[in-house]
């Protein structure tokens, strides 16, 4: 079966906790138990108070649209979603951010605007793998 | 070199938690792992590094951001194993002259297990989280950025494409460039959209090129077969590798650290300036380089541009080689920006010369607004 886009990897045994989360349908986000930041990517110390006492809380999947592109064209190959599509950086309302694509949405740039809510969808790629998709909060438009 | 004796001593050294077989740990873990534990045998604190030297696969840029800190001095030299032995010679010269003050040399490698690990420099981190999402490449990055900026300050795409007008009217002027033709706001605009924000036009070029410099000591540069061109100030710093790791997009903390340091070697601060180079990667870098290095507030940088500023025969020439926009860009186009501002304060410009230019600027970024050199040159001490 052809995937429609790239596998993450190399995945890291540090990031396991989030994988593993996100093939359940749960967001699940590193916390130092020190200073009580989550914080995105995992490492195996915070890149905040540089404790390494690190725990995984559940996340709520809402967050906010810090910024965005759409792309006209597509860049590699292993990605096979047609353009325009939009890439999203999203702020989650824990405050991590995260690379994503924004869906449920026109790809257009008069429709998508910084800040706008957005909730997460979650994206099955195999039986390992979900990603997670973000669309505008409380329906699409 | 003996006033290097002994001015400076390693005060911690340790390994990763363990050493051997281990298929739980990445590398990216072990190098982190050493990092912390050094620190602590030394009685220091993360927050203390203000330097990072390391080689291989994580440039230092990744190990400031793995950390969250932002270094204000790096090094990256990798030529084979010894590379962290060679660094322990480049952090004594950096300390003694109080470019930074407490360094890191560190390391980890997943050799037998291969954990989080790629083959190209700074990789694995986007493969993991970016890559499944149509990331990749500069385009699809900087332009958050942008995005952004618009959304916090009100700049409007017209603005970003009059920095392609104002760049591509220098590369008129320069035989060398490889787009000479004068452009509109209107051609930017116009131009095939690649990724919003960006059309083709607000994007550099890509082109096969080579540039370098030579430098020696003052006094032996009398000897040399032209004008010097003295370097006053120098500066550099790295904020992140990954976009969603920089603390705000629109302000680059790199690029105000790298300023910052390179002016006040220098003496200088930014009114000082008649001659700037920026690197622009895309039309957007250069008015955010210039609210970062204090030239103007945030949402001001645009106003540089507009004609009669920064265009030829304008107040404050930028970019006068054309850029990476219209002049040349093979892929890291740092060592051009300078080759232009050693041949201004030369005066050997000719049609595109700055008059009686004394003070040139170049500030470059490596990455997404990730990391920033600085340098002042003057053909006057």
């Amino acid at each position: 079966m052809e995937l429609e886009r790239p596998l993450p990897q190399p995945i890291t045994p540090e990031a396991k906790p989030y994988w593993d989360g996100l093939r359940a349908q749960k967001l699940m986000l590193p916390r130092c138990r020190a200073c009580q930041r989550a914080f995105l990517y995992p490492r195996v110390l915070c890149p905040f108070c540089h404790a390494s006492d690190i725990e995984w809380v559940q996340a709520s999947g809402r967050g906010k649209l810090y910024s965005f592109e759409i792309a006209y064209q597509t860049i590699s190959k292993a990605f096979k979603l047609k353009p325009p599509y939009v890439l999203a950086m999203i702020e989650l309302e824990e405050g991590p951010r995260m690379m994503s694509n924004l869906v449920g949405i026109e790809p257009d740039p008069k429709r998508i605007a910084c800040d706008m809510p957005v909730e997460i969808v979650f994206e099955k790629l195999t039986d390992e793998i979900t990603l997670p998709l973000f669309k505008p909060a409380g329906g699409a438009r | 070199m003996k006033e290097l004796r002994n001015s400076v001593c390693i005060v911690g050294a340790d390994e990763s938690d363990e050493l051997g077989t281990l298929p739980n740990k990445s590398m990216l873990t072990l190098h982190l792992e050493a990092v912390r534990n050094a620190v602590r045998d030394a009685g220091l604190k993360i927050s203390d590094v203000d330097g990072v030297f390391t080689a291989g696969q994580h440039s230092p840029a990744t190990i400031g951001e793995a950390l969250g800190i932002v270094p204000r001095y790096i090094d990256g030299t990798t030529v084979g194993g010894c590379s962290f032995i060679i660094m322990v010679g480049h952090a004594m010269v950096a300390l003694h002259h109080g470019l930074c003050d407490v360094a890191v040399v560190c390391h980890g490698e997943s050799g037998r297990s291969g954990v989080g690990v790629t083959p190209r420099r700074d990789t694995a981190l986007p493969g993991q989280y970016e890559t499944p999402f149509g990331f990749g490449g500069a385009p699809t990055y900087f332009g958050m950025i942008t995005t952004r900026h618009m959304h916090e300050y009100g700049t409007t795409l017209e603005q970003w494409a009059q920095v392609a007008v104002s760049t591509r009217a220098w590369a008129g002027l320069n035989p060398k460039a490889r787009n000479r033709e004068p452009i509109t706001v209107a051609d930017v605009l116009n131009s095939r959209p690649v990724c919003y924000p960006f059309n083709l036009l607000n994007i550099c070029l890509v082109t096969d090129a080579g540039g370098a410099v030579v430098l020696t000591r003052a006094d032996r540069a009398k000897d040399c077969a032209k004008k010097p061109v003295y370097v006053r100030g120098a500066g550099e710093a790295t904020e992140h590798v990954m976009l969603t790791q920089m603390k705000n997009l629109t302000q680059s903390e790199a690029t105000r650290l790298s300023g910052t340091k390179a002016f006040a070697m220098a003496g200088v601060g930014p009114t000082d300036f008649d001659h700037i180079m920026l690197y622009d990667a895309f039309t957007s870098g250069p008015p955010i380089m210039l609210e970062s290095l204090g030239f103007c507030k945030p949402g001001e940088g645009v106003r540089y541009f507009e004609h009669g500023r920064s265009t030829p025969g304008g107040t404050l020439p930028i970019n006068t080689n054309g850029g990476g926009l219209s002049y040349t860009h093979s892929g890291m186009y740092g060592i051009f920006p300078i080759i232009e501002a050693v041949r201004q304060q030369r005066g050997e410009c000719g049609p595109r010369q700055v008059p009686g230019t004394k003070l040139s600027l170049v500030n470059g970024m490596g990455g997404m607004l990730s990391a920033a050199g600085t340098l002042v040159l003057s053909h006057e001490r």
